[in-house]
């Protein structure tokens, strides 16, 4: 069988037809489920209506919008059509949503509802080759009357209609796929420039998804939620193509705001998310926790503190003593089942963290909790994985061995580089962004990084990034930024020294946690910029300072690269002033030159920096803030 | 023809009068907004529409048929429905049982199947079920159908209201200061709802309000009612201009200017 999705798709009905649903939604509080059979009739009746629009070999189709059935058979339905997907993040602002569409030179366009389709209404006439908007949900578009703008049934009564004189069709096209064909073509963030279009086979995908499954046991039994952007790579393996793979179950929540509750419905049993996912989770936790009576609080933290015990002692192959492995036992009744059964988490067989590094805290918590968490390291260049941390040896600092077929190596400068079946072809029309990249089917990762003596891959930062103080110690400062947002009250931190005599950061406060904390004690405050400049804040966040400090100074190569200063930014880094990307990455360079006045603030004596920014809301309107930030100096260990 | 007409209805509460011989018609598909300073007799006319008091001189007429003496329960069933300025929720329900009591007098089935959840009565409200998730994906409240609605936020709380007057799947829905005590956010969120019903749903709605800036951007009409009578009628531009609604309610200097409608209440 010729390695494409679309045969796939073909051998799952054969396998399950009717008898196991293939994707399932939460409509009208209601599990909507579809069956394999009927998947594949939603899918065949789509294709043809694009068919009767037009639609040819190699034509792109543009998909945004929340995680819906209707998106994901769009997506497979162009596949049929020998066509390529081009998801685009569903929060992105138009002209980010210009520059892609444009680029890729889009046709159709996929949009889940009223709020994606007035964005690409609005971007229509930049887009020349943009000839077809279609929509799911038509709500409150009852009077948009735009010939090219069609519903998704719209479509698919043309397809039905097609369908009729043209019967073998949708089977033939699916026969001229070949392996070699693009999946899809996946834009990367961009920490710098603009995004650069990830070309990525059917073979690239399948082999590397198929690769995974097999080393850790996942199969058709499986449940999973689908509701990570559908513009992220790690989405597109794990609720895509591993579903499509291993024949598990995809299930699409109702909305965002019902996460929560949806997960507690289905109970999945793998789960894929990026780091900021497994903070935000455990930040709520630790919030709801400071409401909690002072016996459930005695509790929780107690045996939370002794999972992460426990689980940092199994991680190490320590032996664990009876007394600790029963305390253990009476913690998963008190505290871990409850709190994983709240969470969603009850059946969780397999938990990856994927997309960027996780702090070492976040990860023994989860693992403490008896969430059997790992680390995976790749990137949409690589097809999402690279290495995947698997069997008895997890370990909080790695990202694991290579998975099956790949092969690492590490250049003089200490650079990550790879070669696998996963490896994409290509920067789509940036030909010398591929050769700076792809070197014989080896890519540069951009990531700094070693090889330990378990054959883990061990990743230290964006090798950009790795730098030196003033002095020569070394400064990487995701390392330190993770420890800080081990700290339910720290959502983001940016630490800079690079060439500097010391290293100082930027702190973002969590709004929700903080604002919390403060109501407890009576602390009034009107808004995100009043409340990031309280004393009382800033010494809570003193606090943590000090305990990432006495952290790096337990290591030699780390000792100097401890925080001397930081301050409380007034504004939260928000993609949508390109501070960080829409996968949260801190774009460091540009933060330098906006904020330049405040680094220079911190290398200086001064105690305080008045700052003025310019902030985009999401409709686009900006405004000026005012602010004076405090400059605090930390306590620094020897 | 329009379809609710209020033809010269007043009502004394003792000595007070507190509508004074009051006319107004509303059309089919519009939204009419009702202001006026506190006291001149917006929620009495409402209530005096809806049957909940009886009122001393005039008749009303919805759709052609009279009123004038049906009591409030036989009105809601032609299709009138009203949220209440202090909401009227059952606070120890959840939201999406409030929302379903919306629809009791479309289900029809006896006292004893209704009590024992059996047969017919059970299959209504399956039926009704349906609707009742659609009103609550209309309104957006899927993440809190299920919680009671004591605890929830009073912006929500307005919101659920509004859900229950749909429920009855009326023509005419008459809201009752549904903006008061709500962030500009929330009155954003509630303008669009309304503004959805009307267009998608097809409701006529008639509107009490006091923030001007909203009642200027939404309604098709304004009507101005001053201590029981009514003082002016027109479309929301002319209202602003007019010398005796400025002097009476909006505001405004000695030269007739009023407050610009976006700055909201003057």
């Amino acid at each position: 069988m010729e390695l494409t999705f679309p045969n796939i798709l073909l051998e799952n009905v054969k396998k399950y037809g009717d008898k196991k649903d293939a994707i399932r939604e939460k409509d009208y509080g209601v599990w909507q489920s579809y069956s394999f059979t009927e998947y594949l009739q939603q899918v065949k009746l789509f294709a043809l209506g694009l068919t009767a629009l037009g639609f040819k070999r190699g034509d792109k189709m543009a998909i945004i919008g929340d995680n819906r059935p209707q998106l994901y058979w769009a997506m497979v339905a162009t596949q049929c059509l020998g066509g390529i997907p081009v998801p685009l993040f569903q929060d992105a602002i138009e002209d980010e949503m210009h520059y892609v569409l444009d680029h890729s030179e889009t046709k159709f366009a996929a949009a889940e509802d009223q709020e994606q389709t007035d964005k690409l209404l609005n971007l229509k006439e930049r887009c020349p080759h943009l000839e077809y908007i279609i929509y799911d949900d038509p709500r409150g578009m009852r009077h948009y009357k735009q010939p090219f703008l069609m519903s998704f049934t719209d479509v698919q009564e043309l397809g039905r209609k097609f369908a009729s004189d043209h019967v073998d069709y949708f089977e033939d096209e699916i026969k001229k796929g070949k392996k070699e064909d693009l999946a899809i073509i996946c834009y990367t963030s961009g920490t710098t420039g603009q995004p650069k279009g990830v070309m990525l086979s059917h073979e690239n995908i399948i082999i590397t998804a198929r690769n995974a499954i097999n080393e850790e046991g996942l199969n058709e039994k499986d449940d999973v939620m689908a509701y990570l952007p559908m513009a992220w790579i790690g989405d597109f393996i794990f609720s895509f193509a591993q579903a499509y793979v291993a024949g598990f179950t995809t299930n699409c929540p109702e909305s965002t705001a019902t996460v929560l509750a949806d997960m507690r419905d289905i109970g999945p049993t793998y789960l894929f998310q990026p780091p900021r996912i497994w903070e935000n989770i455990l930040t709520e936790v630790m919030i709801k926790i400071e409401d909690a009576d002072f016996i459930k609080r005695t509790l929780f933290h107690f045996f939370v503190d002794l999972g992460t015990r426990v689980a940092i002692r199994k991680m190490n192959h320590e032996p664990v003593s009876l007394g600790l492995r029963l305390l253990y036992r009476l913690g998963e009744f008190f505290v871990y089942g409850p709190l994983k059964d709240h969470l969603g988490l009850s059946n969780v067989r397999i938990a990856y963290t994927a997309g960027e590094a996780i702090g070492p805290e976040i990860f023994e918590f989860y693992r403490g909790l008896g969430v059997n968490l790992k680390q995976v390291y790749g990137m949409t260049e690589s097809s999402a994985m690279v290495s995947l941390q698997r069997g008895n040896l997890i370990k909080s600092d790695t990202v694991g061995p290579p998975l099956p077929q790949v092969e690492i190596k590490i250049t003089d400068k200490g650079e990550v580089m790879y070669r696998s079946p996963g490896v994409f072809l290509g920067y789509y029309k940036n030909p010398e962004a591929t050769q700076e990249t792809l070197e014989d089917g080896w890519v540069y990762s951009g990531d700094a990084g070693f090889i330990d003596k378990d054959g883990h891959l061990k990743i230290i930062d964006r090798a950009k990034d790795v730098t030196t103080l003033a002095d020569g110690t070394i400064f990487a400062p995701k390392y330190i930024e993770n420890k800080l947002k081990f700290c339910p009250y720290i959502k983001e931190a940016v630490a800079i020294g690079m060439d500097k005599p010391y290293v100082t950061a930027f702190i973002n406060i969590d709004h929700g946690a903080v604002g919390n904390w403060a109501e407890r004690r009576s602390i009034p405050y009107t808004s995100y910029t009043d409340i990031a400049q309280k004393p009382q804040v800033y010494d809570l966040i003193y606090n943590d300072v000090i305990r990432v400090n006495k952290s790096l100074a337990e290591d030699e190569q780390l000792k100097g690269a401890q925080i001397n200063k930081y301050l409380i930014l007034h504004k939260e880094l928000d993609p949508d002033d390109a501070e960080i990307t829409r996968t949260r990455k801190i774009r460091r360079r540009f933060i330098a030159e906006k904020y330049a006045d405040l680094i220079e603030a911190l290398y200086s004596d001064r105690d305080s920096v008045n700052v003025q920014a310019k902030v985009t809301y999401e409709d686009g309107r900006t405004t000026l803030i005012n602010a004076t930030l405090k400059i605090r100096e930390v306590e620094v260990f020897s | 023809m329009a379809l609710l007409e209020v033809n010269e209805v007043s009502k004394d509460f003792g000595g007070v009068r507190a509508l004074n011989f009051v006319s107004l018609e509303v059309n089919k598909g519009e939204i009419l907004a009702i202001i006026g300073p506190n006291g001149a007799g917006k929620t009495t006319l409402v209530n005096c529409i809806n049957k909940v008091y009886p009122f001393e001189t005039g008749n009303i007429y919805f759709d052609g048929k009279e009123i004038t003496r049906l009591p409030s329960y036989k009105v809601a069933a032609l299709g009138i429905a009203r949220t209440f300025q202090n909401i009227a929720l059952f606070k120890g329900m959840t939201v999406l049982d409030n929302i379903m009591l919306g629809a009791h007098p479309k289900m029809k089935s006896s006292v004893l199947s209704s009590g024992i959840y059996w047969g017919l009565a059970q299959k209504r409200e399956i039926q009704y079920r349906e609707k009742i998730e659609e009103i609550i994906d209309f309104l957006e409240m899927e993440h809190v159908r299920k919680s009671v609605v004591g605890p929830l936020a009073y912006g929500i709380q307005k919101r659920v209201e509004f859900g229950r007057t749909l429920a009855l799947d009326p023509r005419l829905i008459i809201l009752d200061e549904c903006m008061a005590g709500m962030n500009l956010e929330e009155k954003e969120d509630m303008a669009r709802f309304i503004l959805d019903a009307n267009e998608e749903l097809d409701k006529t709605i008639v509107l009490i309000e006091h923030d001007m800036g909203f009642v200027m951007d939404i309604s098709d009409r304004v009507l101005v009612l001053e201590q029981g009578r009514k003082l002016a009628e027109g479309s929301p531009e002319e209202i602003r201009k007019n010398p005796d609604v400025i002097k009476a309610y909006l505001g405004g200097s000695a030269d007739g200017k009023g407050p610009s409608p976006s700055k909201g209440e003057p």
